[in-house]
């Protein structure tokens, strides 16, 4: 009887834990940076917990795919990753992703993770197209805040 | 056990308020259990590619060989708006001097995906104008060379480097008769989405890949030699025998730079 009391219990702390992390999950994740795209949303391209785990894997199959294949419209893609958890400071400027207060940046900071997309890969969206460059706060690679594209630069985001 | 007729029979008669109920539910459990996955979706969906076409869903196939001709009786000296729309294109302007460099030095290793070339008989003086470019080679000696298998030939001719697996050796350089590509020495600030760049890996044309990737038609040197009203470029793809470029290629005489290489290069000239 006692034993079974301490199960009852046991099972109703483990469902009272799953119910706030639910309701944690449901009122916003607290680990996206504020103000960008993905604070807005329930989840990431994937489950949360999912993505934790495996954005590394899900990226890594997606460039072969991508460099090798020409295959740009799936939803795994750094660029999306970027679109995404890119976040804007008061003046509307975009700031760099993986900047150490930033989404990408934060993160790997805390895990001790070094890694080298962004020697290679721009930090922050692509201009949208139509839209001037250098307005709207489009800065662009992992340059210095403010700069801006010369003019007449495109085009379609690399996926 | 039913015979096949009992149950084409009873499938005849179908419960339509248990399908109803069915459907409604499944409804509800999509909107309660994925409701961000749905409205991610949903809101990429609006905005495919960013603009330019429809981006690629299915591997890129040997259906097709993309690759140029040049006429170079049209192509005029001292313009270089092809350079110009190739850098743009590809983020090549952003390129910046490392801080302390040797200019000459940098000019020489500055990455230049085309370079205008003035060749001259000797025998008769006639001068030629060209770009000069990755002339995408059949049989490409950068892919032959490549230690760790970054130089490729795509499925659709594109001779590219996956700078994932660039170790920055320069074999392909070395190996390249075109001098067609070009090193990366330094860290490299600003860069576009669509044509990353980074220090330690070889570039070269790659024919505008984001382009053939989104269903645009042509290259960004095509488009500006257009504009300029020359039309020496023109792109197109080499197996489909009702493309304007092999149409002209049928009609001008044409060849391949360093053809005595049998590398058969997807970039044809005329005129020289």
């Amino acid at each position: 009887m006692a034993n079974a009391l301490v199960t009852g219990g046991r099972v109703s702390l483990g469902l009272a834990g799953a119910l706030l992390a639910l309701a944690v999950q449901a009122g916003g994740s607290p680990f996206v940076t504020p103000g960008s795209q993905a604070a807005k949303e329930r989840s990431c391209v994937e489950a949360t917990d999912f993505m934790r785990r495996n954005h590394m894997e899900v990226i890594k199959h997606q460039r072969d795919a991508t460099v090798h294949g020409g295959i740009r419209s799936t939803k795994h893609s750094l660029a999306g990753c970027i679109d995404c958890h890119v976040a804007r400071d008061a003046q509307g400027q975009v700031l760099p992703v993986n900047d150490e207060q930033q989404f990408c940046g934060a993160c790997h900071d805390f895990a001790a993770v070094r890694l080298n997309c962004f020697d290679c890969h721009a930090t922050v969206p692509a201009p949208a197209p139509g839209k001037a460059a250098g307005s709207a706060g489009q800065a662009l690679g992992g340059a210095s805040p403010g700069s801006s594209l010369p003019p007449g630069h495109p085009q379609p985001a690399a996926r | 056990m039913k015979n096949p007729s009992d149950m084409k029979n009873s499938s005849a008669v179908i419960d339509e308020g248990r399908r109803g109920f069915m459907r409604t539910a499944a409804g509800v459990a999509t909107v309660t259990l994925a409701p961000g996955v749905l409205l991610h979706t949903l809101a990429h969906a609006g905005s495919p590619g960013q603009g330019g076409g429809v981006p690629r869903a299915e591997p890129v196939t040997d259906a097709v060989r993309y690759g140029m001709l040049i006429d170079t009786t049209r192509c005029a000296e001292g313009c270089t708006a092809c350079v110009s729309a190739c850098n743009r294109e590809n983020g090549l302007d952003l390129q910046e001097m490392p801080t302390g460099a040797d200019p000459a030095l940098w000019d020489r290793q500055e990455s230049r995906w085309i370079r205008k070339v003035k060749v001259q008989d000797n025998l008769t003086g006639h001068v030629s104008n060209l770009p000069l470019m990755c002339q995408h080679c059949e049989h490409p000696p950068c892919v032959d060379v490549c230690p760790t298998g970054a130089s490729f030939k795509r499925a659709d001719g594109i001779v590219m480097v996956d700078r994932h697996l660039c170790i920055g050796c320069r074999y392909c350089m070395m190996a390249c008769p075109y001098k067609a590509r070009s090193f990366i020495h330094a860290n490299v600030e600003e860069k576009l989405t669509l044509a990353p760049r980074g220090k330690g890996c070889v570039e070269s044309c790659n024919l505008c890949v984001h382009r053939r990737d989104h269903g645009q038609p042509s290259t960004a040197c095509a488009d500006a030699c257009a504009a300029e009203g020359h039309h020496a470029i023109l792109f197109g793809d080499l197996k489909d025998p009702a493309s304007p470029l092999s149409q002209a290629l049928a009609k001008l005489p044409s060849r391949q730079l360093r053809e005595n290489l049998a590398l058969n290069t997807g970039v044809r000239y005329s005129g020289v």
